[in-house]
């Protein structure tokens, strides 16, 4: 895994589609991840993109693969990265079986955390807020826990602030609900 | 708190049954928050507005390019322009001055100090400290640098003679709160030769835990930790006034109570150790807080000097003691406004200058910059500002990573 997504930057000097090809062997070139606790990166929108992209170069947001992936690009490189993301289709929702009752329940907590005011009401995200309809399971309950226990920082302390009271059944429901949006 | 204490008696005692029956009230909501507690910057927002896409604006992290900065945007008073002093300063803060001419910046959302420095009529910014968790609060001091990190302060000696390659920072005080919300502080020094900083309180409404909303005071050695005020939310700006060598602060007011109220606060501290602002009891120093406020009056606390506008985010404030901009200029406080997210028609996102009464009391406010909202959006946020010993003045803004310096136009004008 760490080999395939290894990166060269022997593609410093291609076109926009060949540098950024390196990030679809783990992402999905049609902006649905298939890989564990990968995300998907369709639709999600460009300022966010650009802020985690940025994290990773400056190692604010520490992962070995991601912190070398961006060493050395320009903070043009960056914001050229975040448009061209940005611009994949959004992910389909799983297409795994749906239970009605965890999704109500989903739903119900979405309300009560007030999920949707910053991700918006269908969770597709604005601004550097980012898109967590369709978003893969795995890394959605990932990404949660790693916000409750201080492991990721985050940019500001929002989502850090949010998960600490949230038990992690609910982060499970919240998670699943959130993976089977359009 | 005390007061809190204080508060139940006197409600049980004096209110009797409908004073039992309001506390339970409280009690229960606050269960109910207890169970489901919003994000911080959400408490205390009330169910209609639950769809509102009023969320907290986060900075673009890549600092604006030069030619890209809003300088045609921005406008400043007759007599005087406005040019940019430094670009790609990321995430620009708090401005500090060192006494060989340093223009010291700090950063909130990355992890960096940064030093501008003016050679041979270039300038230039050097990182001079990274990995820093939240590195909001800065001051200077004979020569050293002060530190105010989240949860820790530090210093660095003779910065300026180290500029090139600055030693790592000694704790001088750590173990502060590690609560996010309103966690990073804003850092300065007294005429008591003492630091001074914050512990904000870790909600938008809350009763605060025993070591939150208050100002501290420690010795430059990190010894001797005292409270200087009581009852603040949280503490944006600070400095000393000139002659009265009174602490001067700026405080942001709670969120989500309506467009138009509470306002932002500037306070003044004239009982060390015994001022108490209010919070959360009373707003504004003119009405209660709708949920912590009964059995209580705003005649219990010390009132603020001046309202400076519902959400408008006023940051940094200093007192002008050069005469570069003028005589009318010399002691005036200038006072940056970073504008807004609460609210649905922006306000703020300006510097203004605030004129006072000989006794140090409020007697007039007036926009200096203005233009960094557009169209109900921001082309800029102002954070900072930085009186120079040349007299011009210098405005961070932390939207697009950079530092304005305004000057006279004129050499008529200059000496008026």
């Amino acid at each position: 895994m760490i080999l395939l997504c290894a990166w060269t930057l022997r593609a410093w000097a291609g076109s926009i589609d060949e540098r950024v090809a390196p990030c679809w062997s783990c992402h999905g070139d049609k902006g649905q991840s298939y890989n564990l606790e990968v995300p998907s990166l369709g639709a999600q929108p460009s300022p966010y993109v650009l802020i985690q992209l940025y994290l990773f170069r400056e190692k604010l947001r520490r992962l070995d693969v991601m912190n070398g992936a961006v060493k050395g690009f320009t903070d043009d490189d960056l914001r050229t990265f975040a448009d061209t993301i940005s611009r994949l289709p959004p992910p389909p929702p799983t297409a795994e079986a749906t239970d009605p009752a965890r999704m109500a329940r989903g739903q119900a907590l979405v309300r009560q955390y007030r999920c949707n005011v910053c991700h918006n009401p269908d969770l597709a995200g604005r601004e550097s807020v980012p898109r967590i309809a369709g978003q893969r399971e795995d890394f959605l309950v990932k990404t949660m826990r790693e916000y409750k226990a201080n492991i990721r920082p985050g940019y500001d302390a929002s989502m850090g602030d949010v998960l600490q009271p949230i038990p992690d059944a609910d982060i499970l429901d919240l998670a699943y609900f959130s993976a089977r949006q359009p | 708190m005390q007061r809190a204490g204080i508060s139940v008696a006197r409600l049980a005692a004096s209110i009797g049954l409908v004073g039992l029956l309001v506390a339970a009230a409280t009690a229960r909501l606050q269960a109910q928050q207890a169970a489901e507690p919003p994000p911080p910057w959400k408490q205390g927002q009330a169910a209609g507005i639950a769809d509102s896409n009023l969320a907290p604006i986060a900075p673009p992290p890549l600092p604006t390019a030069p030619d890209k900065l809003p300088l045609d945007k921005l406008k400043t008073k007759p007599g005087f322009k406005i040019e940019v002093y430094t670009a790609g300063v990321p995430n620009a803060r708090t401005l500090r001055l060192g006494d060989k001419g340093t223009v010291f910046v700090s950063s909130r959302v990355q992890d960096k100090l940064y030093a501008i420095v003016t050679k041979d009529g270039k300038r230039e910014v050097k990182v001079i400290a990274s990995g820093l968790h939240r590195p909001n609060g800065i001051a200077l001091h004979k020569g050293t640098l002060y530190i105010a990190e989240l949860y820790q302060i530090s210093k660095i000696e003779k910065i300026e003679d180290n500029l090139d390659n600055p030693p790592k920072p000694t704790v001088i005080l750590g173990d502060l709160p590690k609560d996010e919300p309103h966690g990073w502080k804003y850092l300065t020094v007294g005429p008591d030769e003492k630091l001074y900083f914050q512990i904000g309180v870790p909600c938008n409404i809350c009763m605060p835990p025993e070591r939150h909303g208050k100002i501290y005071r420690v010795g430059l050695d990190g010894k001797g930790l005292e409270v200087y005020a009581y009852g603040i939310r949280q503490v944006v700006g600070m400095d000393w006034h000139p002659t009265l060598k009174q602490l001067y602060f700026s405080e942001n007011s709670r969120d989500w109570l309506s467009e138009d109220v509470p306002e932002d606060k500037l306070n003044r501290v004239t009982q060390p150790g015994k001022d108490n602002f209010g919070y959360p009891y009373c707003h504004q120093g003119t009405f209660t807080d709708p949920e912590f406020g009964w059995g209580h009056s705003c005649s219990e606390f010390t009132k603020p000097i001046a309202l400076l506008g519902p959400h408008s985010a006023a940051l940094g404030l200093k007192f002008y003691t050069g005469n570069g901009l003028g005589n009318e200029y010399r002691n005036v406080m200038f006072l940056a406004r970073h504008g807004s997210w609460n609210r649905s028609v922006k306000i703020g996102g300006d510097v203004v200058t605030i004129r006072l009464n000989g006794d140090g009391t409020f007697r007039s406010m007036e926009p200096f910059i203005t233009g960094f909202i557009q169209n109900n959006n921001y082309v800029g946020r102002p954070v900072d500002v930085l009186p120079m010993k040349d007299g011009s003045l210098l405005v961070s803004d932390d939207y697009n990573g950079a530092v304005y310096r305004v000057s006279r136009t004129g050499a008529s004008v200059a000496g008026k």
